[in-house]
C-alpha cells in the first residue's frame, strides 16, 4: 500500500448518528474510503487515474469517485437507512501516486485510485448497466480536474452472465478453414463515392489476389452514391466469384450500421440471406445495439466484426477518458468476434506495450497483472470465447516481420492503401501481402530470427513474386515514427497488491 | 487453376525438407500431426479422408514424413495436406494446415447462379470432375 492514511483521521469513520445527520459531509466520512477493505473475488474492481483539483485531498477525490459511481449524491440522504447501504457503497481501497507526475514533473499530481464494487450493484449481462455506474456521472465531477478509467477486473461470477463473442477465434478459423497464419484483409478505398458495381470490383480483385476478407469502411452505410442493398448484392457476387477462382472461403464485412435497430436487423437479414459469413458494426451504435447484434450473430452463425469508430475521442488522452483496454474488456463481454485494436507500426496511435496488453485481453483465456502492459489486475475469462484483434491503418507488406513479431498469428492484418495503392493493381497488392505473410510465417516456423532477418526474407520471397518486389520498392521508406500519447506509467517494482 | 487453401499455398510448393521443418515446429509444440487426402477440394468439404490416426505423442519427425510419403504414393492424383492439432484447453483445434501434394491437373470449380427476386442470386459452387 503506497499511501499512508494521511487524511484527517477525525473524518473516518463517523458514528452512525453523525453520519446520517442532514447536510454535506466529505465522501471519505460517508464510507467511500476504506483503505483496509479487502475485496472479495466477486467484487467488480476498477482503477481510475485521478487528477484532483488544486487543494483537493486525493483520498477525498478517490472517495468521491467511488461515491459518484455508486450510491452517493452530494448530500446526506436519510433514505440510505432503508438499504444495506454499507454493501452497496463502492469502496476506494487503495491510492498510488502516478510515477512521473506532480512536483518535479510538468504534470499535475495524478493518482491511481482502486475502487471495489459489490456484484449486486450490476444487472447480469448488461454492459449498459455496468457502464452507467462506472462511467455514468462521475467524469464530469467538478472537484476532479480529469479522470480516466484505466482498467477493470470483471469477476468470474459476472463474466458468466455474458454471452461473449458469437463465434470466437477457434470457431472462426474452423469455419473459414484457415489456420497457422494471420488472416488478411483490406478496406475498400476510396471509402466514399464508389458505385455498387465499382465497389464490388475492388472486393473481387482483393479477394482474388489472395486476401481472406474485404471490408466496408466505418462510414459506408447507405449514401446517395451507393445504397446498402446495391453494395450487398455486388459484394456477394465478388465473394462468390473469388471463392470459385481460389477454392478458399472468402468474406466481405458488410457494414450493417444504420440509424435504428430495425434498419440494422433488416440489413443483417439480407446479409444472412445472401450467404455472407460476416457482418460488421461500428462502435458508435452503442453498447446495447452491439449486444443485440452479438445475440443475432450467435443465432445465425455469423462472424461479427466491430470497427472501433469514435473510440479515440475518449481513449487516447492519458489523463481523461476510458483506456482502450477497458473498452476491449467490455467488447469481449458484449460479444464481438473482431475488434480493431492497433498495429503498433501503422499510422494510428498504438504504443507496443499498451497494444500487447490489449491483445492479451482479447485473446488469452486469462491474464495476470502486468503493469508494464497496463494490466492492473488478474483477469480470468472463464472460458469466454476469444476475440480476433484487427490491425488496420497504414501498414504494408514491408513491415510483415514487425507485424508478426508484435501481433502474433491470431490477428487480421488489414492492408487498405497497402493493397489498393499497389502500382500494378489491387490483385497484385493482395498477392504481395499474402506472399509476404506466408514467407514470414514459414521462416518463423523454421526457427529463423524474423525480427532481424525480415527484410532478407521478404527480398528472397520477392525473387519469385514480382508484385511483392513492386510493393517493397514503393513503400520502402514508409514508417510512422511518432511518440505515442497513450503509454503506461509504472514503477519497476510496484508495491504489493 | 491452383487452389490456395492451406497456410503456404501462395509460396512455391514446399520441398520435403521444408515440410519436415514445419512438422518439427509443430511436434516441438506438442501438436499431433495428421495426414489427409481428397479428390474434392470444395472449400466446404471439411472432412478429407484420414490417412490413419493423428500421430499423438510423436517424437520422430521421420515417422510423420513416412506417412506423407505413403499417402502420396497411394493417392497420386489427390490433394494431400498435413494438419497439426493442438489439444491445449481453449484451442482444441488445428493450428497449422498446409498442402503437401496437388494433383497433376487441378480441375477447379464451376459457379452457378440462379436468379431470384429482388436481384438476389443463389450461388452454388461445384467441384469440376475430371
Amino acid at each position: 500500500m503506497a499511501t499512508a492514511k494521511n487524511g484527517n483521521p477525525s473524518v473516518v469513520p463517523l458514528p452512525t448518528a453523525d453520519r446520517y445527520r442532514s447536510g454535506v459531509i466529505p465522501y471519505k466520512a460517508m464510507g467511500y474510503w476504506q483503505p483496509d477493505y479487502l475485496p472479495p473475488e466477486t467484487d467488480v474492481l476498477a482503477v481510475f487515474r485521478i487528477t484532483p483539483q488544486e487543494g483537493v485531498d486525493p483520498e477525498e477525490a478517490a472517495a468521491a469517485v467511488a461515491g459518484e459511481s455508486s450510491t452517493a449524491t452530494w448530500t446526506v440522504v436519510w433514505t440510505d437507512r432503508l438499504t444495506a447501504c454499507d454493501a452497496y457503497r463502492a469502496k476506494a481501497y487503495r491510492l498510488d501516486p502516478v510515477p512521473g507526475t506532480g512536483p518535479g514533473s510538468s504534470m499535475p499530481q495524478q493518482y491511481f485510485a482502486y475502487i471495489a464494487y459489490d456484484l449486486a450493484l450490476f444487472e447480469e449481462g448488461s454492459i449498459a448497466n455496468l457502464t452507467a455506474s462506472i462511467i455514468g456521472n462521475v467524469f464530469g465531477f467538478k472537484p476532479l480536474r480529469a479522470l480516466r478509467l484505466e482498467d477493470m477486473r470483471i469477476p468470474v461470477a459476472y463474466v458468466k452472465t455474458f454471452q461473449g463473442p458469437p463465434t470466437g477465434i477457434v470457431v472462426e478459423r474452423e469455419r473459414l478453414d484457415k489456420f497457422g497464419r494471420p488472416l488478411l484483409g483490406a478496406t475498400v478505398k476510396p471509402k466514399l463515392g464508389l458505385s455498387g458495381k465499382n465497389y464490388g470490383r475492388v472486393v473481387y480483385e482483393g479477394l482474388r489476389g489472395g486476401l481472406d476478407f474485404m471490408k466496408d469502411d466505418e462510414n459506408i452505410n447507405s449514401q446517395p452514391f451507393m445504397h446498402w442493398r446495391d453494395r450487398f448484392l455486388f459484394a456477394t457476387e465478388a465473394v462468390n466469384r473469388a471463392q470459385a477462382a481460389t477454392g478458399e472461403i472468402k468474406g466481405h464485412y458488410l457494414n450493417v450500421t444504420a440509424a435504428t435497430m430495425e434498419d440494422i436487423y433488416e440489413r443483417a437479414e439480407l446479409a444472412k440471406e445472401l450467404g455472407s459469413c460476416i457482418v460488421m458494426i461500428d462502435l458508435v451504435i452503442g453498447y446495447t445495439a452491439i449486444q443485440s447484434m452479438a445475440k443475432w450473430a450467435r443465432k445465425h452463425d455469423m462472424i461479427l466484426h466491430l470497427h472501433r469508430a469514435g473510440h479515440s475521442t475518449y481513449t487516447r488522452q492519458k489523463n481523461h477518458g476510458v483506456a482502450f483496454r477497458v473498452i476491449s474488456k467490455w467488447m469481449r463481454l458484449a460479444g464481438v468476434d473482431h475488434i480493431h485494436a492497433g498495429t503498433v507500426v501503422g499510422k494510428l496511435e498504438g504504443d507496443p506495450l499498451v497494444t500487447a496488453g490489449v491483445y492479451d485481453t482479447l485473446r488469452e483465456p486469462a491474464t495476470k497483472q502486468d503493469l508494464r502492459h497496463g494490466l492492473f489486475f488478474d483477469q480470468d475469462w472463464a472460458g469466454l470465447r476469444k476475440v480476433m484483434p484487427v490491425a488496420s491503418g497504414g501498414i504494408h507488406a514491408g513491415q510483415m516481420h514487425q507485424l508478426l513479431t508484435y501481433l502474433g498469428e491470431d490477428v487480421v492484418l488489414q492492408f487498405g492503401g497497402g493493397t489498393i495503392g499497389h502500382p500494378k493493381g489491387v490483385q497484385a497488392g493482395a498477392t504481395a501481402n499474402r506472399v509476404a505473410l506466408e514467407a514470414m510465417v514459414l521462416a518463423r516456423n523454421e526457427g529463423r530470427d524474423i525480427w532481424n532477418e525480415g527484410p532478407r526474407i521478404l527480398a528472397d520471397a520477392a525473387e519469385t513474386c514480382s508484385p511483392l518486389r513492386d510493393a517493397l520498392e514503393v513503400w520502402k521508406d514508409v514508417a510512422f515514427d511518432y511518440a505515442s500519447t497513450d503509454t503506461v506509467d509504472f514503477v519497476a517494482t510496484p508495491s504489493a497488491a | 487453376m491452383r487452389i490456395t487453401q492451406g497456410t503456404f499455398s501462395f509460396l512455391p510448393d514446399l520441398s520435403d525438407q521444408q515440410i519436415r521443418r514445419q512438422i518439427s515446429y509443430a511436434v516441438e509444440r506438442g501438436w499431433a500431426i495428421s495426414v489427409e487426402h481428397t479428390d474434392d477440394p470444395h472449400p466446404r468439404n471439411v472432412y478429407w479422408e484420414m490417412w490413419g490416426h493423428p500421430l499423438f505423442d510423436l517424437r520422430d519427425v521421420g515417422e510423420a514424413m513416412r506417412q506423407v510419403q505413403t499417402c502420396r504414393a497411394a493417392h497420386g492424383s489427390h490433394y494431400v495436406k498435413v494438419n497439426a492439432f493442438d489439444s491445449t484447453r481453449g484451442w482444441e483445434t488445428v493450428r497449422l494446415s498446409f498442402l503437401v501434394q496437388r494433383p497433376p491437373v487441378e480441375p477447379g470449380f464451376d459457379l452457378s447462379r440462379d436468379e431470384g427476386e429482388g436481384r438476389q442470386v443463389r450461388y452454388a459452387l461445384r467441384t469440376r470432375t475430371r
